[in-house]
């Protein structure tokens, strides 16, 4: 571990405030350009900026992860997985009322 | 080690059908799989689920666990019989994008490290990228307005000297940045698992909660606060004290206000560009006519100013 414990980190917010390249994109996700660009085809995410020079807002980093893990563990496919991702945002965004 | 019953695990028979087996799989992780779920166990259910189905969908794989028979119970001690060789693959051979999960010491003894989801693949060389991590912090709302430190506490995998992969406890101070929000997530880049053969570490994700205020509710960057008022406040349109995180602040009530009206703070909520506001909600207190006093001004309330509230409901 090159941290030791007794320094404090500092890490980024992924929101709207935070962007990605697509290379810095695909690490972050751990997967090849190919499924990124399947992604934002089938609309599970938007770029925050169009190709040629593709950017990502954080939001799509957890949306994009998100919909890695359903699409690998559910065997959905990526509209599926979209669904699944409109609906829990909706279902966060309602709880979090009173 | 202790014996994995991997039918219990996916609640099927042991003569259950390929197809059943599906089913069962799939039906329990539409209710435990971690994205999905709001069951307190549900990653840890998961896993074990996985785990379960990793080996009872290939045959191969479930043909070598049926050895065991039935007489094995979930939990008692276990050790593979001397001539047992590893019935899988022993490489991580998983899907590209990683997390395919670790799974139990039982499952490794029987089939290798197939299942350790580890690693990811990096371009070139053999490199593997380590796993992400993930955790949840539960923070103050008053940590979220000012930024604060926080430690965090959580398991990281390892690779021990042995180059096997281990868990161990990890100990964090982590920046909160002023004017997150519950529900965000924060990324500390490469602060997850090892990579191997030079292969980069994963990162690790670190979901924001609010531990629950004794005033204040907070929905994105806004605050909701409810305030307690009299009725002669209302009525007459007062100036009062409200808290916010800043310190106390002076609200002209408008007069007239009713009981459950909301007023507007405009930037007095959570940082942020813009920041957000805070909601003040008046909830009307009725004082007791707890002496001759107060009993008094609340007759000549009564014969002076005599009002129906029920008019409307037509009584």
């Amino acid at each position: 571990m090159s941290q030791r414990s007794n320094e404090s980190l500092r890490g980024v917010v992924l929101d709207e405030r935070v962007t990605f390249t697509l290379s810095e994109f695909c690490q972050a996700c751990g997967v090849e350009t190919e499924l990124i660009v399947e992604m934002v085809r089938e609309g599970v995410i938007d770029p925050a900026e169009e190709a040629p020079e593709w950017r990502f807002h954080g939001h799509s980093l957890v949306r994009a992860q998100t919909a890695l893990r359903l699409v690998r563990d559910l065997d959905v496919n990526w509209p599926g997985a979209a669904l699944a991702l409109d609906l829990l945002d909706e279902l966060e965004r309602l709880q979090r009322r009173p | 080690m202790k014996f994995k019953d991997y039918y219990e695990v996916l609640g099927v028979k042991r003569s259950a059908s390929q197809d059943d087996i599906k089913r069962a799989y799939r039906r329990l992780a539409r209710k435990y799989h971690p994205d999905v779920s709001k069951e307190p166990d549900a990653e840890a259910r998961f896993k074990e689920m996985r785990e379960a189905y990793a080996v009872l969908k290939d045959p191969e794989k479930r043909s070598a666990y049926d050895q065991f028979g039935e007489n094995w119970k979930a939990g008692q001690d276990f050790q593979p019989p001397p001539d047992w060789g590893s019935k899988g693959e022993r490489s991580s051979g998983g899907r590209a994008y990683g997390g395919a999960g670790d799974f139990s010491d039982f499952f490794e003894t029987l089939f290798g490290q197939g299942g350790r989801g580890g690693f990811r693949y990096e371009a070139g060389g053999g490199r593997m990228r380590g796993e992400d991590a993930s955790a949840t912090i539960s923070i103050p709302i008053e940590d979220a307005f000012r930024g604060a430190t926080r430690t965090v506490s959580l398991e990281v995998p390892e690779i021990d000297s042995s180059g096997r992969l281990s868990r161990r406890r990890r100990t964090l101070n982590v920046k909160i940045p002023k004017g997150v929000t519950a529900g965000k997530r924060i990324r500390l880049e490469n602060q997850g698992g090892p990579g191997m053969a030079g292969g980069a570490a994963g990162d690790l994700y670190l979901t924001v909660e609010f531990e629950p205020h004794p005033l204040y509710r907070a929905e994105g960057k806004d605050l909701y606060l409810e305030l307690p008022v009299t009725p002669w406040e209302v009525a007459l349109g007062r100036k009062v004290k409200v808290p916010t995180l800043a310190g106390t602040v002076d609200l002209k009530i408008p007069a007239g206000s009713g009981s459950g009206k909301t007023l507007r703070l405009k930037g007095r909520g959570l940082p942020g560009e813009p920041a957000g506001d805070q909601y003040v909600e008046l909830k009307v207190v009725v004082p007791p006519a707890a002496d001759a006093g107060a009993r008094e001004l609340y007759e000549k309330l009564e014969q002076e100013h005599d009002v129906n509230p029920r008019a409307k409901l037509g009584v």
